[in-house]
């Protein structure tokens, strides 16, 4: 597998307050890799980052921002919006922030195809029919013709997705997909992007603060705390061995059926996630970490937990991992 | 069959005019149809559905905010509808999903907390402020943060707000809408506690409304499951989760993604079908989506059958 | 501080303020007596033209009433007209508007009514035929132009209030228990009052300028009382010899209303993004 997608140091900032902390992540073909943390935390400012659709009051620095080899960090904005759409894409939560109400669903489907492959309108039309019996949407040459309030949510997120696959991206990054729907129809645009996955060796960003959907979807996972790539490591390692002490700490706060017992507190952590400027140094989730103590105020190094596993914590694997 | 409970909800139907068009004629569709069962004192009854099952409907009738179009709630004995407000107020109080619509923006988190007690009128300024700070200390918010404004508060020390103002009249019961929903896991942990705490203590009785089954599982004593107005199985937590009954339980059970990874993404079975609470199917209004599906479900409305630790309203239940 | 990075908003703001100002201290500020005549000094221009005098900065009428100090007197006929204004018209509209919003059904079906009934009555003609019928006077024109001008309070506050009605918070106060009363005064007003602070600014603005074209029709105030509309009118006969006569009131209209609307959109930007997410 070769590296598609490679984040090195990302930097976010908006005015005084620092969204995204030198956040590092890669991601390989084929490959699904979740951003999980709680809002606020710049899991989805790192996807506009990568994207190139920060708010222009945003600046952005990293070491490294390169797709498949390309440096986008010179990229220019019709660079980029080159790509966007052809060769990476994204779907949000709420569908109708990328499905414009006044054209039926077929027409920006093709539109989609026109401007960035070109050919004639009947084609485009063709694989977007195509595209939407493959998301399961059943008569689809009639959705054609639908405009997009004229279909429920979980049909608009179908027709998102198919419309983020219409040029055969190599990467799809998905934030939020499923959060404001149904636990019923959430599964199922889960296993339809999987299966699509499977057919089209797509990679995945799939950003989530959900961590059922992590355990049951990620090959890899990073968890963002405070701008930061607090942990990241494969998934099953990640719930085995949860190495960084917000990590076992969300762990903890997620009720399992049959895994706590009822009437029992379930586990929390105290306080809120803090807004943080750029001059803040050393750990940033102190404040609400049992393990404090005054040298997590100093810059921490990145350790090793494990074969592709690195946490960022000044505590050696398995001591911060007994808050659980 | 329902009887002797705190909340007693008893063939409970709410339909609302809506008009499709300008020239299109009114149409009534039925968001609660025939509901009834009982909640015991100290209980905590779990009720889930997805969106549009009548859930939230369900909820504000039952507070008395929505009258039935038929049917009856009687709370404590007496007909909710009928109750006077602010005796209303004493018995039952609501704790809203979203606690950034929950709050008036343009009051201080003191007066929000004493509206209830303010409202009833015959309460002296020293003994209000004296409530409210003994509220606002009990759900963990300090003197400081009773002077700001909702929009200083994080989500979470929101919704501590509205407990507050929930519980300071001392109500018996609670009606949760949705109560950690708009909150982030590590906050909906500390709300969760909180609300269980404050059960204990203070003997309350909820009614939990939740379209997350784990959190439901945690923190109810019983479970009804609403689909498209009914509710088509009630029973016992323990054996709701542990065997379910109804097609439809058993696919939402199916559908809660839980933290346990290689078990990849389950099959719901349900298809793509969605209930439209204006075009309710004959039969049993869950038959266009059943995976088990047979002949009578198509013609027949299944009826109420005992099962362990409660009831379901399915044929293939019955047989 | 936002408020002060929207250079609209304080513009208007010193505008208004400046004239409100003006209104105010009008008998401390002016040079001399506004009414008192002199016909020895008739149309004396302003100091930028030749002829001027000293003491007569903007020049005097036809009459040789100073210029500057009917000028000022007019600030104050104009703004009180424009407050008062629309105090009346809030008054009615935001009645109307949210117990419309907030009881439905019947009563919004009747106020939905009145305001499409205002809508349809041409607003001046009405208002001179009252005037000319009642006779003119300052309180004549405050209350005729009151009860014609509460058709935006009332759309604005109907919609806004509908809009609040359906919000959790006020879901929660039915079941603290409070009275209507006090679920409207408490929770619904203070939350639609931005909206209407807009539209209030607007009809300031709106009612200046009407009082100024009643003035100028002669139904407005009555002589000898200085309004800037009543000024153009009386000046309209020396334009084309003495066109400061006109164009002095004139650029003070504009002024003012210009403050108020610059005023009014500052505001509505401010509210908008004071939304906290």
């Amino acid at each position: 597998m070769t590296r598609l997608l490679e984040v090195e140091d990302l930097e976010v900032g908006f005015g005084d307050v620092s969204a995204v902390r030198g956040a590092s992540l890669a991601i390989e073909r084929g490959e699904t890799h979740c951003l999980v943390g709680e809002s606020g935390c710049g899991k989805s400012v790192t996807a506009l980052a990568i994207m190139g659709l920060l708010a222009r009051n945003a600046t952005r620095r990293a070491a490294r921002l390169s797709f498949d080899g390309q440096d986008l960090r010179g990229l220019d904005e019709r660079g980029m919006s080159r790509l966007r759409g052809d060769r990476m894409a994204m779907i949000f939560q709420e569908p109708m922030t990328s499905l414009n109400p006044a054209y039926t669903v077929g027409s920006q489907m093709a539109e989609v195809m026109l401007r960035h492959r070109g050919g004639t309108r009947a084609a485009a039309m063709a694989r977007a029919e195509d595209l939407l019996g493959r998301v399961r949407i059943t008569s689809p040459g009639m959705r054609l013709g639908q405009y997009p309030h004229q279909l429920s949510g979980g049909l608009r997120q179908r027709v998102m997705i198919a419309m983020a696959l219409m040029c055969e991206p190599e990467l799809l990054i998905a934030d939020e997909p499923t959060t404001a729907l149904d636990v019923t129809v959430q599964a199922q645009i889960l296993r339809l992007l999987l299966d699509l996955q499977r057919d089209l060796g797509l990679a995945i960003l799939l950003i989530t603060h959900d961590l059922g959907v992590v355990a049951r979807v990620a090959h890899r996972v990073s968890v963002m705390y405070a701008g930061e790539v607090v942990e990241s490591a494969p998934v099953e390692a990640l719930f085995a061995h949860p190495t960084h002490p917000y990590t076992s700490g969300l762990l903890g706060c997620v009720p399992v059926p049959g895994k706590v017992a009822r009437g029992a507190p379930l586990g929390s952590i105290a306080g809120v996630v803090p807004r943080l400027g750029p001059e803040f140094r050393g750990c940033g989730f102190r404040d609400r970490c049992a393990h404090a103590a005054p040298a997590c105020a100093q810059t921490i190094a990145r350790r090793a937990a494990g074969p592709r596993h690195d946490y960022l914590c000044r505590l050696e694997p398995g001591l911060a991992g007994d808050a659980r | 069959m329902s009887g002797g409970g705190l909340i007693d909800v008893r063939g409970v139907k709410r339909s609302f005019r809506v008009k499709q068009g300008l020239f299109a004629a009114a149409r009534h569709v039925a968001a609660i149809d025939d509901v009834s069962f009982a909640v015991a004192p100290g209980d905590v009854l779990g009720i889930v559905g997805e969106s549009g099952c009548g859930k939230s409907t369900l909820a504000r009738v039952i507070l008395g905010l929505l009258p039935p179009t038929a049917g009856e709630v009687l709370v404590d004995g007496r007909r909710i509808a009928q109750m006077d407000r602010r005796e209303r107020a004493r018995l039952i109080q609501p704790v809203f999903q979203d606690p950034f619509s929950s709050l008036n923006p343009r009051r201080r988190v003191r007066d929000i907390v004493a509206m209830p007690l303010d409202a009833q009128g015959d309460r002296a300024g020293a003994e209000v402020a004296r409530r409210v700070d003994a509220m606002l200390e009990r759900v963990g918010l300090s003197a400081a943060q009773g002077q700001r404004y909702p929009a200083e508060l994080s989500g979470g020390q929101r919704q501590r707000v509205a407990i507050a103002r929930a519980l300071v009249l001392e109500p018996r019961i609670v009606v949760c809408d949705e109560p950690t929903s708009a909150l982030d896991v590590s906050v909906q942990a500390q709300i969760l506690n909180l609300l269980a705490e404050l059960r204990r203590d203070l003997g309350l009785t909820y009614l939990f409304i939740s379209h997350n089954l784990a959190v439901v599982e945690h923190v109810a004593t019983e479970v009804a499951v609403m689909y498209l107005g009914r509710i088509v199985e009630r029973r016992e937590t323990a054996a709701l989760f542990g065997a379910p009954a109804h097609p439809y339980t058993k696919a939402l059970l199916a559908s809660v993604l839980t933290p346990e990874p290689g078990l990849g993404i389950p099959d719901t079975g349900l298809g793509d079908t969605m209930p439209d609470p204006s075009n309710v199917p004959p039969g049993c209004r869950f038959h266009p989506r059943c995976p088990v599906a047979i002949a009578a479900c198509r013609s027949q409305a299944p009826a109420l059958t005992r099962v362990v630790g409660g009831q379901a309203e399915c044929h293939l239940v019955a047989s | 501080m936002r408020a002060l990075r929207n250079a609209g908003l304080v513009t208007g703001a010193l505008i208004v303020g400046a004239a409100v100002a003006i209104a105010l201290f009008a008998p401390l500020l002016v040079p001399h007596d506004p009414f008192a005549q002199d016909l020895s000094r008739r149309l004396i221009p302003p100091f930028w033209m030749e002829g001027a005098r000293a003491g007569h900065p903007l020049g005097t009428d036809q009459l040789g009433r100073d210029y500057l100090s009917r000028l000022i007197y007019g600030a104050r006929i104009s703004m009180l007209i424009g407050i008062a204004t629309t105090i009346a018209s809030g008054l009615i509209g935001i009645a109307l508007g949210v117990a419309g919003g907030f009881f439905g059904g019947r009563v919004d079906d009747a106020v939905l009514f009145a305001i499409t009934a205002r809508l349809s009555i041409p607003l001046i003609l009405v208002a001179l035929a009252i005037v000319s019928v009642v006779g003119s006077s300052l309180t004549v024109v405050v209350m005729t132009l009151g009860l014609l001008l509460w058709d935006r309070f009332a759309v604005v506050a109907r919609v806004a209030t509908m809009q609040v009605r359906n919000l959790d918070y006020v879901a929660a106060a039915w079941a603290a228990g409070c009275s209507k009363g006090r679920i409207v005064l408490r929770e619904i007003l203070p939350n639609i009052l931005s909206p209407l602070a807009v539209v209030a600014t607007l009809e300031v603005a709106l009612a200046i300028l009407l009082e100024a074209a009643l003035s100028f029709l002669g139904l407005g105030v009555p002589p000898p009382l200085p309004s800037w509309g009543l000024m153009i009118a009386e000046g309209k006969d020396y334009m084309f010899f003495s066109p400061w006569v006109i164009m002095i009131p004139g650029v003070a209209l504009f002024i003012v209303v210009f403050g108020i609307n610059l005023l009014g959109d500052g505001l509505r930007d401010l509210l908008r993004t004071g939304r906290v997410a």
